[in-house]
């Protein structure tokens, strides 16, 4: 056959169905399914569920990256997480997608005269966060300092004993949000980032797996989920954000996000919050009057392997 | 329809069917052979299957069932690929001195060295595929549909070379068969500027891969500009290692003849990059122990084994010394180039680089970590069953292509000596 004709054929307006590609195709399925199944679900239907749970599913497998979507695709897309949510699990979500707020950049700073160690930081980022229990991700780590180190990786990461001890200090460990991030410059497809107002971030739906900006943190402030990620049901935090504490699948990088969802509201990270020697200070670093700022301006400050470059928005300090 | 043909079918020809029985007459040749080959090909097939099923088993639960940890992040997977990186990049020390140089016996093997670099290729991507969490998503890497971090990621430009040189080092080869099966020289200028740009690729993909390491400042065992150099040295080793290793097979199982002076040109080239490689060894190894500081942790914990973690050492000390072992049986050859010692210095030599470039370089990069933990790595059955399914399936893709290669270039032989009687 003489292929200009085949060309042309393929042009014509009659074979505009054949035309429509295959993503696009799917898609229209998907939301027809969808739609079509929508008010039948409500009324109880099992079978035609799952076909909007598929029509959900497939929607979602070909979105966009985060950063890409108009704010209407940011909205479905966190509406039909929700849905999802309630459609495979029977959860009540909330699921946010709160931009960063105007005139903001997050600072963090940490006494490392006051901490005693207790982990309560931990622990309210475990929960807060929905951190694995299974294989006990936690963002957060506490080491155990002898006199005279100011460096963490010569402490005892691993204590478990009683606290305070005496001649010991204790140093917090977490994501430093780098301003100058290596895990941002690493990855593949963009899945990482640094929102305006500082905090790095991770599409979970948008990262491949590849864990190269495990390998290229210099702090250890990545996770990665080996397998499906699981909480008890009644422990599960149900107030998410889409960058943040939502639950994340098998296969994906996670970290510390400075507890996005409770940031962006106003409120403190859960760790500076549970703190219960004020060890802990955040706040907005472009704000003259914040507590941050006081403490940079006032206190002897220091950065955590400071030679790299990284400039990691999170000081240790002394009283 | 037949596809046998004649002497007298060897002048240019527009027939459209003939792309089509070129086809099929590779598919028949690359699956004939005698029980021996039917039984290696069986062999190679089951290995594939029990590794394809292990996949099956990981793609459910997770990379959880691997023996990486989230401070070991990387491991058998991604060892077995920066070798091969290797051994396809190695393809250039055929090319070069068989068309640069004009070298005429390196010119009879250079298809060989071409489908070894295949064969290693696909090997390479297929071990980043199972190494990842999320290989539905992989289109998320493609520039268009996805979101390409190019070029501030290392990981894209890897992406991109070995795509790039998989492709150069399939379609020169296949225009030359072609041409070849069709009693045609290859036209020049249609396939040489290719040529030379592999060659130039074939150091951009090994440099590349090191530069995937080498950029990182979060890991000082990396972080060492030797690293890319040696990867190169040790490459152009171990790589022509195993093409000789290949081609003394061809050379005892078919009836391609192998000229001996082959064997003593690749040697020559093996002797030089082993030499200069365990000069730069020497040099990475002085710097880590002359003045020990804590970027040295990650050696002490290769060569001696650090807060009584030792699974490395007897694996590194094993490698090196097969390294010199292999690198003193090629330099002082007593036999001059006999086939059975030949094969016992590739595969010590290529044993040693192998484990020296994969767990050698890629776990003690990530212990102790970034907050000093030192925890050892060890794969598990798993693991070892789908890299094996990976490997068996590289020897698949080398053999299928081999041997219609070596068909064609026989009949072309034939054919050419034919018309000068």
């Amino acid at each position: 056959m003489n292929s200009s004709k085949k060309k042309e054929g393929m042009m014509k307006p009659e074979n505009g169905e054949k035309k429509i590609s295959r993503r696009s195709f799917i898609k229209g399925l998907s939301i027809a399914a969808a739609a079509g199944s929508a008010g039948l679900v409500t009324g109880g239907c099992g079978s035609l569920g799952n076909t909007e749970e598929m029509g959900l599913k497939w929607e979602e497998y070909f979105k966009k990256n985060y950063r890409l979507m108009s704010q209407k695709e940011k909205d479905e897309t966190v509406a039909r997480l929700v849905r999802l949510a309630k459609m495979k699990d029977d959860r009540d979500i909330q699921m946010s997608n709160a931009e960063p707020r105007e005139n903001v950049l997050y600072g963090y700073a940490f006494n490392i005269s006051r901490c005693k160690g207790y982990m309560d930081c931990v622990e309210a980022c475990v929960q807060e966060n929905n951190l694995d229990r299974k294989s006990k991700t936690q963002y957060i780590r506490l080491f155990e300092m002898d006199s005279g180190q100011l460096d963490p990786t010569s402490g005892d990461g691993k204590y478990h004993h009683e606290v305070p001890v005496a001649d010991k200090f204790y140093m917090g460990v977490q994501c430093y949000h780098c301003e100058n991030a290596p895990c941002i410059k690493a990855c593949p497809t963009k899945a990482t980032w640094r929102e305006p107002d500082g905090i790095v971030v991770v599409d979970y739906d948008w990262c491949i797996g590849c864990r190269y900006c495990l390998a290229a943190c210099p702090y250890w402030g990545r996770r990665f989920n080996w397998g499906t990620p699981e909480v008890p049901e009644e422990e599960i935090n149900r107030k998410q954000h889409y960058l943040g504490n939502r639950m994340r699948m098998k296969g994906v990088m996670e970290k510390c996000t400075f507890c996005v969802q409770r940031t962006r509201q106003g409120k403190l990270p859960a760790c500076a919050e549970a703190c219960p020697t004020g060890s802990r200070v955040f706040g907005n670093l472009l704000d003259p009057d914040s507590e941050i700022r006081f403490v940079l301006k006032n206190k002897k400050v220091f950065r955590f392997k400071e030679e790299l470059g990284t400039d990691p928005k999170f000081w240790y300090f002394m009283d | 329809m037949s596809v046998r043909r004649d002497a007298k079918e060897k002048t240019m020809t527009t027939n459209p069917n003939q792309g089509r029985s070129f086809i099929s007459d590779c598919m028949r040749w690359s699956l004939s052979g005698g029980i021996g080959f039917k039984i290696y090909i069986i062999a190679l097939l089951a290995v594939m299957a029990v590794g394809a099923f292990s996949y099956t088993r990981q793609f459910q639960e997770g990379l959880i069932i691997t023996g990486m940890s989230d401070i070991v992040s990387w491991g058998l997977y991604i060892s077995n690929f920066t070798f091969f990186v290797g051994v396809a990049a190695a393809a250039v020390m055929l090319i070069l001195p068989a068309y640069m140089l004009k070298d005429k016996d390196l010119h009879e093997v250079v298809i060989i060295g071409e489908c070894v670099a295949v064969g290693a290729l696909v090997m390479c991507l297929m071990f980043i595929t199972v190494d990842m969490g999320g290989p539905l998503k992989v289109w998320h890497m493609i520039p268009g549909i996805g979101l390409f971090n190019w070029p501030s990621s290392i990981l894209t430009w890897d992406m991109l070379v070995l795509n790039g040189y998989l492709a150069l080092n399939s379609l020169v080869p296949l225009y030359i068969l072609y041409c070849n099966y069709h009693n045609r020289e290859p036209v020049g200028w249609k396939y040489k500027p290719f040529v030379f740009l592999s060659i130039f690729w074939a150091v951009s993909i090994h440099m590349t891969t090191a530069f995937l390491y080498q950029g990182l400042p979060a890991r000082p065992f990396w972080n060492n500009p030797l690293l890319g150099p040696r990867f190169l040295a040790s490459a152009f080793a171990a790589g022509p290692a195993v093409i000789m290793v290949v081609l003394i097979a061809i050379k005892q199982n078919t009836k391609y003849s192998v000229d001996e002076q082959i064997f003593l040109k690749l040697k020559r080239i093996i002797v030089v990059s082993a030499v200069i490689n365990l000069l730069m060894l020497f040099s990475e190894v002085f710097k880590e122990f002359y003045t020990f500081t804590h970027h040295s942790l990650s050696a002490q914990y290769l060569f001696f084994g650090l807060e009584g973690h030792n699974s490395l050492v007897p694996w590194i000390w094993t490698a090196i010394s097969l390294n010199i072992i292999g690198t003193l049986l090629f330099a002082f050859d007593p036999t001059k180039g006999n086939p059975r010692y030949l094969m016992v210095a590739a595969i010590s030599l290529f044993t040693g680089i192998w484990i020296e470039k994969g767990f050698g370089l890629i776990i003690p990069g990530f212990v102790p970590s970034p907050m000093g933990e030192v925890v050892d790595y060890a794969p598990t059955s798993n693991e070892i069953l789908i890299t094996l399914g990976v490997l068996a399936t590289g020897a698949l893709v080398v053999t299928m292509l081999i041997k219609p290669a070596l068909a064609v270039l026989l009949k072309y032989k034939e054919a050419k000596a034919k018309i000068l009687k």
